[in-house]
């Protein structure tokens, strides 16, 4: 079996795919994990505000929460478009 | 004080209340005082698994609602004398559970028993997030396959963030994982997540990894928990999980495909490859 599937030039065994699959879901998962509730909303609300004056995609945006003992970090990430596709819009 | 530990999952259908109740009878069969609570208000399905589904007369949103009292409520296991079920209500819907009410119920089981296992509903709603509200230990039921191993994921979130552990910063839950449904032959040929991998991805420590098995089903049919078999694989690899839970260190057995005789290849049937 084994020497046949790799004579025929052996694809990817399902389950090596499943376990990409997940290890980037699931880091993705943890990544919102533990954040407070009004995240996603605060995120859909700047992305509006931004997208009043700049064109930027919908997925342009990643916003996160980072918090040490006594202070909390809001850091705000936006993909501006190059110059030339700004301007057209 | 009594343990609590729920048996929960996210996704439905992996075996958690196959493996509630098996985990429940285990432990009351090494004679520990044990009581198993189910949560799915609406759905309920403990009390077939447990086989006395024809014995129940209150449920936990009566004793919630103060129509009748624990004691009426629980039903004493045929098979083990240290072993009471708490049945769902089937009528009524879930919001008929309180965080109030299920704290009470639980306080007051606390006195009496040594573990109260929590069996949850699927999904990540109020009945769920009850269910492990209060809970000290969690055994999360994983299938080798990525719904599960997702879900799997997102309760591991819940648990440490919506549980009163957590809204207390009290030490967490400790998180245990249980593989269920797990094929050898299947991992051989490369078509099912192997045990390592979900390891590595959920990264909590294993409690069982019980192979697919026709035990399971036919103790469902009979309404025997599958710990009772003990001659089956599942049944052994339950009472492994429980010897674990209780803090024994005992060899993994079931994770790779076993040999078959000469004999049993002759005859095929019977016996689990």
């Amino acid at each position: 079996m084994r020497l046949l599937d790799f004579l025929k030039g052996e694809r990817k065994k399902s389950a090596s795919v499943a376990k990409e699959r997940l290890q980037i879901i699931v880091a993705h998962q943890r990544g919102h994990r533990g954040q407070p509730d009004y995240m996603p909303m605060l995120e859909q609300e700047l992305l509006a505000v931004i997208r009043r004056y700049v064109k930027v995609d919908q997925d342009a945006i990643n916003i996160s929460l980072d918090s040490d003992n006594d202070c909390s970090v809001l850091e705000l990430n936006v993909t501006l478009p190059n110059e030339g596709e700004a301007a057209k819009s | 004080m009594a343990k609590i530990i729920v048996v929960t999952s996210g996704k439905g259908g992996v075996g958690k209340t196959t493996s509630a109740a098996a985990i429940a009878t285990g432990l009351a069969l090494r004679g520990n005082k044990t009581v198993v609570i189910d949560f799915d208000v609406g759905l309920r399905n403990l009390d077939l698994i447990m086989g006395c589904e024809r014995r129940v007369v209150y449920d936990l949103v009566n004793v919630i609602q103060g129509e009748a009292g624990l004691k009426q409520a629980m039903i004493r296991d045929k098979r083990s004398e240290n072993l009471h079920i708490l049945p769902a209500s089937q009528t009524r819907d879930k919001d008929a559970l309180t965080l109030e009410g299920v704290e009470k119920v639980l306080m007051d089981l606390s006195e009496e028993f040594d573990y109260i296992i929590c069996d949850s509903p699927a999904g990540i709603e109020r009945g769920a997030q009850l269910a492990l509200y209060f809970a000290d230990e969690a055994v999360v039921v994983t299938n080798p396959e990525v719904s599960s191993v997702r879900d799997s994921d997102r309760i591991l979130g819940l648990l440490s963030s919506k549980s009163r552990r957590a809204e207390q910063n009290r030490d967490p839950i400790k998180e245990h994982l249980l593989v269920t449904r797990y094929n050898p032959n299947r991992v051989n040929d490369g078509d099912m997540l192997n045990l390592d991998d979900i390891r590595e991805i959920l990264a909590i420590d294993l409690v069982g990894l019980i192979p697919e098995s026709e035990a399971v089903l036919r103790a469902s049919n009979q309404g025997v928990p599958v710990i009772h078999d003990d001659k089956s694989d599942a049944g052994q690899a339950y009472a492994d999980t429980v010897s674990r839970l209780m803090g024994e260190d005992v060899p993994l057995r079931f994770q790779s495909v076993q040999k078959r005789g000469l004999i049993a290849r002759m005859f095929g049937g019977g016996g689990r490859r």
